[in-house]
């Protein structure tokens, strides 16, 4: 009697198993159609990060937004971190205001395209006064001026298979964002700061502006945009060179 | 183990067991990460914004020792996930099996003035084992463990997902409960040190009152030994 009950017990806690790794397997596949697994979900840590990623997604919807603060709350102190590049590439451009610079927006969009500042610039501008967060610790408020990369994108026609973003500045830093990030209201390609051009510490002349993300998260000295429904052929395939360098790709905290 | 043992209730249901020891290895995690993090910016804030350069609440005394904390950040997060798994375990378990109501919630006789000031002269004289706590928690074991459960915990947890720029878009409640990111940080920095200080007494107490046989309760469920009197006689002789 004994013998049969464990016997039952041990089939139905097989099937029970069988079932619960089928059910985990189609959980995942679900997820990942849904874009609720980061590019570094490989490993230990990257469990914690999922959870992280999918969790706050869900959470977040595709629409809410960062806090806005007001002109008062802007801060005077504004430190940077990181350098301007140093190729010459960047400092030509640089000497010479900017002017033949172009940011190029290519891979699965309709109409490849490279745009002026001053097209950036004619484009409806949008500011933001938000928070923004080192991962270090530290945080100030700013008033951003930009383009919203939305606008952009519609432009070049982004095809529907599409899934991240990726951005390259002029130096070897590069990272990306999913396209709810990329079609959110509050994220820019921003030309000005506080009013005034860019500053060139802060990322001149067009960085990104993710407000629901860290301060890594928001590329500066922007030179190519490519839209892709894979972040595999890019680096390490973890999505930017913050993963790379042990920085989470998911940076919304 | 005989028969003896074996009937008795457990000194620890399985399920306190269980969440114990995980919620241990998390926290222990979270605080080694934690630190980790702390060391990228020694500094705490008020307010919504605070960097170097703009006046600080508390300037630890400690130096800007790593610039890079992207590891410290990946531990904290995944130990904080397995946290939340078992401190939800535990208080759901301990709702339904009325843990908290039969094991922690002290009675109007725990919380009596003279019953309170005996257990803290007792304490102080490091006098411990003379009174029932042996059998079940005394008020102040019952007081630290609440406020560990229903306060530090949550409030740590909060105040966490307060510096969150995505969450603070979707609850930005969370943010202006605590006065801004920078004071949540400080407010996590906190509760995470009050955490610690209860961490530190509660393994020094352990150790006074018969580390092994409290050890030995809190993993197998039984004190150990056949009778009572392993409790009873376990201080000032073992440990």
């Amino acid at each position: 009697m004994g013998r049969i009950i464990s016997r039952r017990r041990l089939i139905v806690s097989g099937i029970t198993a069988a079932a619960g790794a089928t059910g985990l397997a189609g959980a995942i596949r679900l997820a990942d159609r849904y874009g609720l697994i980061p590019p570094d979900h490989g490993g230990l840590y990257g469990i914690g990060e999922t959870m992280t990623y999918s969790s706050q997604r869900l959470l977040m919807g595709r629409q809410s937004l960062a806090r806005e603060f007001t002109r008062s709350d802007i801060s005077a102190v504004v430190p940077v971190n990181g350098r301007p590049p140093e190729r010459d590439a960047y400092q030509r451009l640089l000497a010479d205001g900017f002017r033949d610079w172009r940011l190029s927006v290519d891979g699965l969009v309709a109409r490849p395209s490279a745009f002026s500042l001053a097209d950036l610039k004619g484009y409806p501008s949008h500011t933001q006064i938000t928070h923004q967060a080192c991962e270090e610790g530290w945080s100030f408020i700013a008033e951003w001026t930009g383009a919203r990369l939305s606008y952009v994108l519609d432009l070049v026609g982004v095809s529907p298979g599409a899934r991240y973003v990726v951005f390259f500045p002029f130096d070897d830093w590069w990272d990306s964002v999913d396209m709810a990030d990329a079609l959110h209201p509050q994220t820019y390609l921003a030309y000005a700061m506080n009013g005034r051009d860019l500053p060139t510490p802060h990322g001149a002349p067009v960085r990104l502006r993710v407000a629901r993300q860290l301060g890594y998260k928001n590329i500066k000295y922007l030179s190519r945009v490519t839209v892709t429904d894979t972040l595999e052929p890019f680096g390490r395939g973890l999505g930017g060179a913050s993963p790379e360098s042990g920085y989470s790709w998911w940076a919304g905290i | 183990m005989d028969s003896h043992t074996k009937d008795r209730e457990p000194r620890h249901a399985a399920i306190v067991r269980v969440t114990h020891w995980v919620s241990a290895i998390g926290t222990l995690a979270l605080i080694f990460s934690g630190v980790a993090i702390l060391l990228a910016h020694p500094r705490l804030y008020w307010g919504e914004t605070g960097a170097v350069g703009t006046p600080a609440l508390i300037h630890l005394p400690i130096p800007f020792l790593l610039g890079h904390s992207g590891w410290g950040r990946y531990l904290h997060f995944l130990a904080a996930w397995v946290c939340v798994a078992s401190g939800t375990l535990y208080l759901v378990a301990g709702v339904l099996t009325r843990h908290f109501y039969r094991n922690l919630v002290p009675s109007s006789a725990d919380l009596a003035w003279a019953n309170v000031g005996r257990v803290m002269f007792d304490h102080l004289r490091l006098k411990l084992s003379r009174h029932a706590e042996t059998a079940s928690y005394n008020v102040l074991q019952r007081l630290a463990y609440l406020t560990v459960v229903f306060l530090l915990g949550p409030l740590v947890l909060l105040s966490g997902l307060a510096f969150s720029p995505a969450l603070a878009s979707v609850m930005p409640a969370l943010v202006t409960m605590f006065g801004g990111q920078q004071s949540a940080r400080t407010i996590h920095f906190f509760a995470g040190a009050a955490i610690v200080l209860f961490l530190i007494v509660h393994v020094v107490m352990v150790g006074l009152t018969g580390f092994r046989v409290r050890m030995r309760a809190m993993i197998t469920g039984h004190p150990g030994g056949t009778e009572e009197t392993s409790w009873a006689g376990s201080f000032p002789g073992e440990g």
